[in-house]
């Protein structure tokens, strides 16, 4: 094939794929008021998401924690200012750290079961099944997973923020010297300052996992409905779902801190 | 009463139909035999709006299909039953609620006559006793009678049983075969049904269509397409093929 048809070919098919997410976002967007109906389906998903993810996630966070309280620490032991440790740490955590490891543990925990249970109805004809009884794929199957992400990853993430500069505390007092008093107190004036209800990197942390748990469900969900193939294409649809849903964990992550820090001010 | 009047269709690099025409008045079972991949799937999914034909016109009731938006496609669907290969249910559902869905999805019964409803279809495919099981845990058979509950469950005028026996064994496909004739007689339910069984054209079918590249290369009553010499016919009817 000329390389300039494969390349062309390429683009038009990632183009078709984005375009498909975007409008699976749109209708699951239109669905939302009937939300109440799918409200028992709702909570089996996000109490699946939380049970799956939670000891993982807090393992990860309390090490991300250590590490960072770690690397942080040798470089203001250098200049003798380890008091400002529990206010990097605790910053960091909750503007960056914790969204991001809870992204990326949903999306290769639940995300990719929820690719692989829609893939595995699609290629069983139980999807085409609901679109002849009448029943719109979106509002019965994505509508309730998308919901159950956006309201756990943002509570997942609050939990290994918290698990995140607990993490850190442990180094900074057995390791670097500093008491728990000092990094606790320097934790928690970062975290009030603010004269908001939350400082702002609580709150932009926030956001970004609600974006990301919105984005690792549509993601994941627009994979297993497009899966095609049997047990091949249900295995290709979990690795696509996984693989660009940390791929868009990244960049949005990227924009949310460029809107907030560089445009917004 | 369904019609298709030439209707061509391709999928990617392959025509699957290249002059349908076919028509199913209404309270008969009308079979569509031919070879695998000859079309006869893509036809149902055609009559059921999943597909768009190419070019030709696809009816039912004198109402063009292609032509119908989302809401007039659901409701087109409401009045018609579609039956999976393998039942196609919901495997999280019980076989109860899997049968109630398209009840509580559209039809806003109170629930005492919602469960009266679900169980009387139940127990007209012989399944009442496993309405509490999940379908991993039943057979083969009982899936497709409970897929069949399904499809009747919301009185459709119309079902469309896409290989209804495959992979059955003979005693189970034939309780399939009777359960498929009884629904034509007892409720007027106007049927297309898909297979490659001989027992199954013969004993739930009043008419057959066999494919032929693309479009019915033979069609007849059951006794014409048992006495017929043609060489379809006599491939799919009389050489075994069952």
């Amino acid at each position: 094939m000329n390389p300039l048809a494969h390349i062309g070919s390429f683009a038009l098919q990632r183009a078709d794929r984005a375009g498909y997410v975007c409008d699976l976002l749109v209708r699951t967007a239109m669905y939302l008021p009937r939300v109440r109906r799918r409200w028992r389906f709702l909570l089996d998903t996000a109490y699946n998401a939380g049970v799956r993810t939670l000891p993982v996630t807090m393992v990860v966070a309390a090490f991300a924690g250590a590490i960072l309280a770690m690397q942080t620490g040798i470089e203001l032991r250098r200049f003798g200012d380890t008091a400002v440790l529990g206010t990097i740490t605790a910053l960091s955590m909750c503007r960056e750290m914790g969204p991001f490891i809870t992204g990326v543990i949903l999306a290769a925990t639940v995300g990719s079961s929820m690719a692989a249970e829609l893939g595995t109805m699609t290629v069983s004809d139980e999807v085409a099944a609901l679109e002849v009884m009448s029943v719109d794929p979106v509002d019965y199957l994505v509508l309730p997973r998308v919901v159950a992400l956006a309201i756990m990853c943002p509570i997942i993430t609050v939990l290994s923020d918290l698990i995140g500069i607990y993490g850190g505390s442990v180094v900074a007092e057995f390791n670097l010297g500093v008491s728990p008093t000092l990094y606790w107190v320097s934790a928690k004036e970062a975290l009030t300052s603010s004269g908001m209800l939350l400082p702002k990197e609580v709150y932009v942390g926030l956001l970004k996992s609600l974006i990301f748990g919105v984005a690792i469900a549509t993601v994941s969900c627009a994979a297993g409905l497009r899966a095609a193939g049997g047990a091949l294409g249900v295995g290709l649809a979990v690795q696509a779902a996984v693989r660009n849903s940390v791929i868009l964990i990244i960049v949005l992550g990227f924009i949310i801190t460029w809107f907030f820090y560089f445009l917004a001010g | 009463m369904i019609e298709l009047r030439d209707v061509h269709k391709r999928l990617g690099a392959r025509q699957i139909l290249a002059g349908m025409t076919l028509s199913v008045p209404k309270g008969m079972n009308f079979v569509l035999m031919g070879p695998s991949g000859s079309g006869k799937s893509v036809t149902l999914k055609h009559v059921i709006g999943i597909l768009k034909p190419d070019s030709g016109s696809v009816q039912v009731d004198g109402q063009e299909v292609p032509a119908m938006d989302r809401s007039q496609l659901m409701t087109l669907r409401k009045r018609m039953g579609y039956l999976f290969q393998n039942g196609a249910l919901i495997n999280w559902l019980t076989v109860f609620a899997n049968v109630a869905l398209p009840l509580e999805e559209h039809a806003r019964l109170p629930k005492g006559e919602l469960d009266d409803r679900v169980h009387q279809v139940l127990r007209l495919v012989g399944l009442d006793h496993a309405a509490a099981q999940f379908p991993p845990s039943i057979s083969g058979g009982m899936k497709l009678r409970a897929g069949l509950a399904r499809a009747l469950v919301t009185n459709p005028e119309y079902v469309l049983y896409d290989e209804p026996n495959a992979g059955l064994d003979p005693i189970i496909s034939r309780q399939i075969h009777e359960l498929i004739a009884r629904v034509r007689d007892e409720l007027n339910v106007t049927g297309l049904i898909v297979t490659h069984s001989k027992a199954c054209a013969t004993e739930c079918g009043d008419r057959i269509g066999i494919l032929d590249n693309g479009k019915l290369g033979v069609e007849g009553s059951v006794d014409e397409m048992l006495r017929s010499d043609h060489p379809l016919a006599r491939a799919f009817l009389r050489g075994g093929v069952d």
